[in-house]
């Protein structure tokens, strides 16, 4: 913990960064975002099990983007990120969302996460997204911090559900899947905490055709999950975020992690590992399996 | 099937280059193909956005179809490409989902191939026909009917209506 805010510190008086976008502890079990810009506030850093952001999100905001630009020059953005936050900023570099020279990557080492904050960090506690996580060591960064540790051993829980769900009829699914929809009140929380949803104007937002329908009803909400998946299939790096905005509790895990097994199934590709390769979707193969069509 | 009468109502997103032309050549060579599927032109396969699709089943179409050139044949040298990605994911998130495989078919077909063009829609609406109607998204639309009673004429008329499917 000391040498993340002895890093930070040095970073803010050097001027290699305009700012560190990093966690503070609230109390004992709750930490939230927040935005260093003087080395005096750099003590305020922390990072340990309650650090659930995916900080990531704030890379593509324009307010935060800002911040970089002084006296004509542009600043690095510094940013502690877990490794799954760091397959997000991997993901926004291979979209083309954010240069790797323009952010300083404070890279933990992590051994998981709570589920949420007031817990204690036990193997029943572990967040669902850390017990399939196979990365505890950044993949990319410019300092490493923290010790690692072992993570508890449970079991994929996430996994386990859709394995359930695929057992059920289709009439079932669409039961199941619409009463969980049902629950949606289209605050849009979802796409506000996803890293990767940067789009300026969102296709729910386009009324002139209305693609989306915007108002809270089944048929509405359906269009709207569908849709939300869609563009993230492939692309989803899994940090869960979605579901632990959700104020209603939808499970988004079991969308997004499905369409992450067949990306990594039809095509051997997992999203936010590499960036020397081009994106999936954003790309193609002469090669890629003609299995669905006639 | 409940109805013997009933017949699918399917919509089908064709690309300008191959598929729309290759139905073109069915008709000039007068090649007969079931009447239940509406085309719809678009420029290219990779220009079909899968909310056209989820706009189709909203507006009670119980099959839909998705065609365009064979791979290496695209006018666009690679928006089938593109667009066979993306199918793979949205066709396995729609069943996945609950909506069953048939209800939404894929094909490559070719400005010289009439008779594939027959092949195909006749496939699609007879698999269509074996599962019957699309109940699960008209629960969706009844739901919707009963919660906005007011909503605007045009947008009641743009649900496909029965007697004007055949």
């Amino acid at each position: 913990m000391e040498e993340l805010k002895k890093l930070a510190k040095e970073l803010l008086e050097n001027k290699t960064v305009a700012a560190v976008i990093g966690y503070q502890q609230v109390d004992d079990k709750r930490t939230k975002p927040i935005i260093v810009t003087t080395p005096e506030d750099a003590s305020k850093l922390v990072f340990n099990e309650y650090c659930l952001n995916n900080l990531a999100v704030y890379l593509t905001k324009a307010r935060i983007k800002n911040l970089a630009k002084q006296n004509g020059t542009t600043l690095k953005l510094g940013i502690v990120a877990k490794p799954c936050d760091i397959h997000a900023i991997v993901a926004l570099i291979q979209e083309s969302q954010l240069k790797r020279e323009d952010v300083y990557i404070i890279g933990m080492n992590c051994h998981g996460v709570v589920k949420d904050y007031g817990m204690d960090f036990s193997g029943e506690t572990l967040a669902t997204k850390c017990t399939p996580c196979d990365s505890h060591k950044p993949l990319y960064s410019d300092s490493n911090l923290g010790e690692v540790k072992d993570t508890p051993k449970v079991s994929d829980e996430v996994l386990e559900k859709i394995q359930a769900v695929e057992k059920m009829s289709h009439k079932e699914r669409f039961e199941y899947f619409k009463k969980e929809f049902d629950k949606c009140i289209k605050c849009y929380a979802c796409r506000a905490a996803c890293p990767l949803c940067y789009c300026q104007r969102c296709i729910t937002d386009k009324t002139v055709p209305r693609w989306v329908e915007s108002s809270p009803h089944s048929r509405g909400n359906f269009s709207w999950n569908v849709v939300r998946a869609f563009h993230l299939s492939g692309r989803c790096i899994g940090c869960g975020e979605c579901e632990r905005a959700c104020p209603m509790d939808i499970p988004l895990s079991l969308l997004n992690r499905r369409m992450t097994e067949t990306a990594k199934q039809a095509f051997a590709y997992v999203s936010g590992r590499s960036l020397d390769t081009p994106t999936l979707v954003g790309s193609y193969d002469v090669k890629d399996s003609d299995e669905l069509f006639m | 099937m409940s109805d013997k009468n009933w017949e699918p109502k399917i919509v089908a997103f064709v690309c300008n280059w191959c598929t729309y032309t290759g139905a073109d050549l069915a008709g000039t060579s007068r090649l007969k193909y079931p009447t239940n599927v509406k085309l719809i032109r678009v420029m290219c396969s990779g220009g079909i956005d899968p909310v056209f699709i989820l706009k189709a089943f909203e507006r009670g179409a119980d099959g839909i179809l998705v065609s365009g050139c064979h791979p290496n044949d695209c006018h666009y040298n690679a928006g089938n490409f593109h667009a066979r990605r993306r199918w793979t994911f949205f066709d396995e998130l729609l069943e996945y989902l609950g909506v069953e495989k048939g209800r939404l078919q894929f094909s490559w077909v070719s400005a010289s191939e009439g008779k594939k063009f027959v092949d195909v829609v006749s496939k699609v609406v007879n698999d269509v026909k074996e599962m019957g109607p699309f109940k699960s998204y008209d629960e969706l639309n009844s739901e919707f009917m009963t919660k906005f009673p007011d909503m605007p004429e045009i947008d009641k008329n743009m649900i496909i209506k029965e007697e004007e499917a055949v």
